[in-house]
C-alpha cells in the first residue's frame, strides 16, 4: 500500500486503528519527496527534523491513549506566503529570501492545534503574481501530469505536491484564482473560501480584498476537513467574520436533489478548448442525474472582471508591497547610498519583473489624475459584477463553469505577454470580485492526459452547498481516482 | 493613436512607487503597460454613474475591540529580521545634514 496516495481521513483512520504509526506516515512522504522532488520542484523549504519530532511527539500522544486532533499526524504543506515562526517565508521572492518572521499565520497554529504535521513550504510566483508558478525566483515547478507543463498559479507548489503524492494536503492562497486553477490543472480539488472566513493574519498581503487562504486536497471530503480546522473569526483579523461555522462533513451526501444549478453562459467563450467545453457539458449531464436541475443563466458582467481585477489587484498590491523599504526587514541593497536611493535600489534588487510591472500598474491607476477613471471605475463595475451573483443566486443554489478555459499550458508559453498570462484567470476573477466561495474538482482529461476542473460557485457563506455539489458529483465520477503515476511518472 | 503613457510617464510612476529601473525596464513597461491600460479601456463601455462603488465585497464598517494591554513582540523579535540596527534603532542612511 502507498500511503502517499491516500486521502487523509484514510490515513487518519489507520492511523486511529493504530494500523500504522504516524513516523511511518511522515518518512513515506518524505521518502516519496527525496524521489520526485528533482522533477517536481514543489517546494522551497523542507523541515524534516520538525516533522518527524512532532510524529514522535503525536505517536507518543496516541500510545498514551489520548485523542489526536482532526488532523492528527497527517502531513501538510504550506504555502511559502504564509508565515511560520522562525522558518523561512520567501513569497517566492527575493526580497524576502531570508526572512523569518518573529510569528505564525492564525492558519498555522489551528493545523498544530488539529496535530497535522507541516512538513515545508510550497513554491509560488512571486508575492502571488502569477498564474503559472514561472514568477518564482527560485525555480520552476512542474505540473506531475506531464513534466513540460506548468502546474498552475500562483498556488502551484501545493497543488503539484498534493497531486504527485508529495504531501497529502496543502495550503493555498487565492486572489484571482490561485487556488482553483493550479488544482484544476494539476487533477486535485482547491477551495477559495468565502472572504472573511479563513483569517488572513500571517498570510503576506497582495491585494487585502480580495486574498483568502484555503485548501489543495485529493478529494472534496479532504477539503471539506480541512476547511473546517481553518475557518472561522480570529481577532488578529478583523475582516474574519463572526460566522456561524458549519460542520462540513454532515452535508457530504451522494444526491442533489432539488438543487438548482445555473450555467453561465458567458463562460463559453470563443477561445476556449474544445476539450473543456465537453468536459463541463458531460459535468452537467451527471449533476442532472444526481437530481439537480441545470439550467443556462447570465452573468453579464463577465467579460469585464479581469480588467476590474487588474486595476484593483494591482492598486491594492502596490500600496501593501510598498512596506518592503530595506528597513524594518527583507533585503537591502549594498553599498553606500541616501535614503531615498536606498529604497529604490533595495526594491529594484530585490522584486522581479511581474511584481515591479504590478506596482507600477497600481501605483499608476491610484495617482492623481487617474484614480477616479481607473480604481474608481473597477470599484464601481466590481459592485456589478457582485450584484450580477447576488441576482443568481436568488434563483440559483450555485452555478458551474470551467475552472479555465485550457488545460495547463506549456513552460515558458505566457511569460513574455503578460495579457495574455492575465487572460487564463477568466474564470476564476469573479468569485474574489464578490467575495464569493468557489471549488474545482476533477472533471476529465484531455487528450494528452491533462485534468480539466469543474468549478462550482455559490453564494457568500454557503460553502456547504459547494462542497455537497462537489462531493456528490465526484462520488459519482471516477477522474479524482486517477493519479500521474498512471501516466509513468 | 495617442500613447496611453509615455516614457517620461513610466519614469514619474517609477519614481512615486520607489522603483529603479533600467533603460530597458522603462521601454519594456511603456509599451506593456500601455497594452493594458488601453485593454482596461474597456471599462468605460459601461455606464457606472449611479454604481455605488465597492472597496470591499463584505458589509463591514468598522470593527472595534477593547483596548486592553496584551503580549506583543518582543523587542529582540522585532529586530530579528533588520538589515541593519544600531541598539534598539533602525538605522537608515543619514536623512538630514547632507
Amino acid at each position: 500500500m502507498n500511503l502517499y496516495r491516500l486521502p487523509a481521513y484514510e490515513l487518519h483512520q489507520l492511523i486511529q486503528d493504530r494500523e500504522i504509526s504516524i513516523q511511518e506516515l511522515t518518512r513515506s512522504i518524505f521518502q516519496r519527496i527525496e524521489e520526485l522532488e528533482d522533477k517536481i520542484k514543489a517546494f522551497l523549504s523542507l523541515d524534516i527534523e520538525g516533522a518527524m519530532e512532532q510524529a514522535r511527539r503525536l505517536d507518543r500522544k496516541l500510545s498514551q491513549g489520548k485523542k489526536l486532533g482532526s488532523l492528527g499526524g497527517i502531513p501538510i504543506a504550506v504555502k511559502d506566503n504564509i508565515c511560520l515562526k522562525g522558518k523561512r517565508t520567501t513569497c517566492g521572492s527575493r526580497i524576502l529570501e531570508d526572512f523569518r518572521p518573529p510569528y505564525s499565520a492564525t492558519v498555522a497554529q489551528r493545523l498544530k492545534e488539529a496535530d497535522a504535521i507541516i512538513i515545508g513550504k510550497t513554491n509560488m510566483d512571486e508575492f502571488a503574481m502569477g498564474s503559472s508558478t514561472e514568477n518564482s525566483v527560485f525555480q520552476v515547478t512542474r505540473n506531475p501530469w506531464n513534466l513540460g507543463s506548468i502546474p498552475g498559479g500562483s498556488s502551484g507548489g501545493s497543488a503539484a505536491a498534493v497531486a504527485s503524492g508529495e504531501t497529502v494536503m496543502a495550503l493555498g492562497s487565492d486572489t484571482g484564482g490561485s487556488i482553483r486553477q493550479p488544482a484544476s490543472f494539476c487533477g486535485v480539488v482547491g477551495l477559495k473560501p468565502t472572504y472573511g472566513r479563513v483569517s488572513r493574519y500571517g498570510l503576506v498581503a497582495f491585494a487585502s480584498s480580495l486574498d483568502q487562504i484555503g485548501p489543495i486536497t485529493r478529494d472534496v471530503r479532504d477539503c471539506a476537513l480541512l476547511l473546517g480546522v481553518l475557518n472561522g473569526r480570529d481577532e488578529l483579523d478583523s475582516t474574519s467574520l463572526d460566522y456561524p461555522v458549519p460542520s462540513y462533513l454532515e452535508y457530504l451526501v451522494p444526491d442533489l436533489k432539488d438543487m438548482r444549478i445555473g450555467l453561465p453562459r458567458e463562460y463559453f467563450v470563443p477561445g476556449m478548448s474544445h476539450e473543456v467545453r465537453e468536459a463541463i457539458v458531460q459535468a452537467t449531464g451527471v449533476l442532472e442525474k444526481l437530481g439537480a436541475k441545470v439550467e443556462e443563466v447570465s452573468l453579464p458582467h463577465t467579460e469585464y472582471a479581469i480588467a476590474t481585477y487588474y486595476l484593483i489587484a494591482t492598486a491594492e498590491a502596490s500600496s501593501n508591497l510598498a512596506r518592503y523599504d530595506g528597513v524594518g526587514y527583507g533585503l537591502r541593497t549594498r553599498g553606500k547610498t541616501n535614503l531615498i536611493e536606498m529604497y529604490k535600489k533595495s526594491r529594484q534588487e530585490g522584486f522581479g519583473e511581474e511584481v515591479k510591472r504590478r506596482i507600477m500598474l497600481g501605483t499608476y491607476v491610484l495617482s492623481k489624475g487617474y484614480y477616479e477613471d481607473y480604481y474608481g471605475k473597477a470599484g464601481r463595475v466590481r459592485t456589478l459584477v457582485r450584484q450580477d451573483f447576488e441576482e443568481v443566486f436568488q434563483s440559483y443554489d450555485a452555478v458551474v463553469t470551467p475552472a479555465s478555459p485550457t488545460v495547463a499550458f506549456k513552460i515558458g508559453e505566457k511569460v513574455d505577454d503578460p495579457l495574455k498570462m492575465y487572460l487564463s484567470d477568466i474564470f476564476t476573477i469573479s468569485a474574489n470580485l464578490a467575495g464569493i466561495p468557489g471549488i474545482s474538482v476533477p472533471c476529465g482529461y484531455s487528450q494528452e492526459g491533462l485534468p480539466i476542473g469543474l468549478q462550482i460557485l455559490a453564494k457568500a457563506f454557503d460553502e456547504t452547498t459547494l462542497l455537497r455539489i462537489a462531493y456528490a458529483y465526484e462520488q459519482s465520477t471516477n477522474w479524482h481516482k486517477s493519479k500521474p503515476e498512471d501516466l509513468k511518472l | 493613436m495617442k500613447k496611453i503613457i509615455d516614457r517620461e510617464q513610466v519614469r514619474y510612476i517609477a519614481h512615486l512607487a520607489r522603483l529603479e529601473l533600467s533603460e530597458e525596464e522603462e521601454k519594456k513597461f511603456t509599451r506593456q503597460l500601455g497594452e493594458i491600460l488601453a485593454w482596461v479601456d474597456k471599462l468605460k463601455e459601461l455606464d457606472t454613474s449611479e454604481v455605488p462603488l465597492t472597496s470591499h465585497a463584505l458589509p463591514l464598517t468598522n470593527v472595534f475591540r477593547e483596548d486592553e494591554l496584551k503580549r506583543s513582540l518582543s523587542e529582540k523579535e522585532a529586530f530579528l529580521n533588520a538589515p541593519q540596527k544600531k541598539r534598539s534603532h533602525f538605522q537608515v542612511p543619514k536623512v538630514i545634514g547632507d
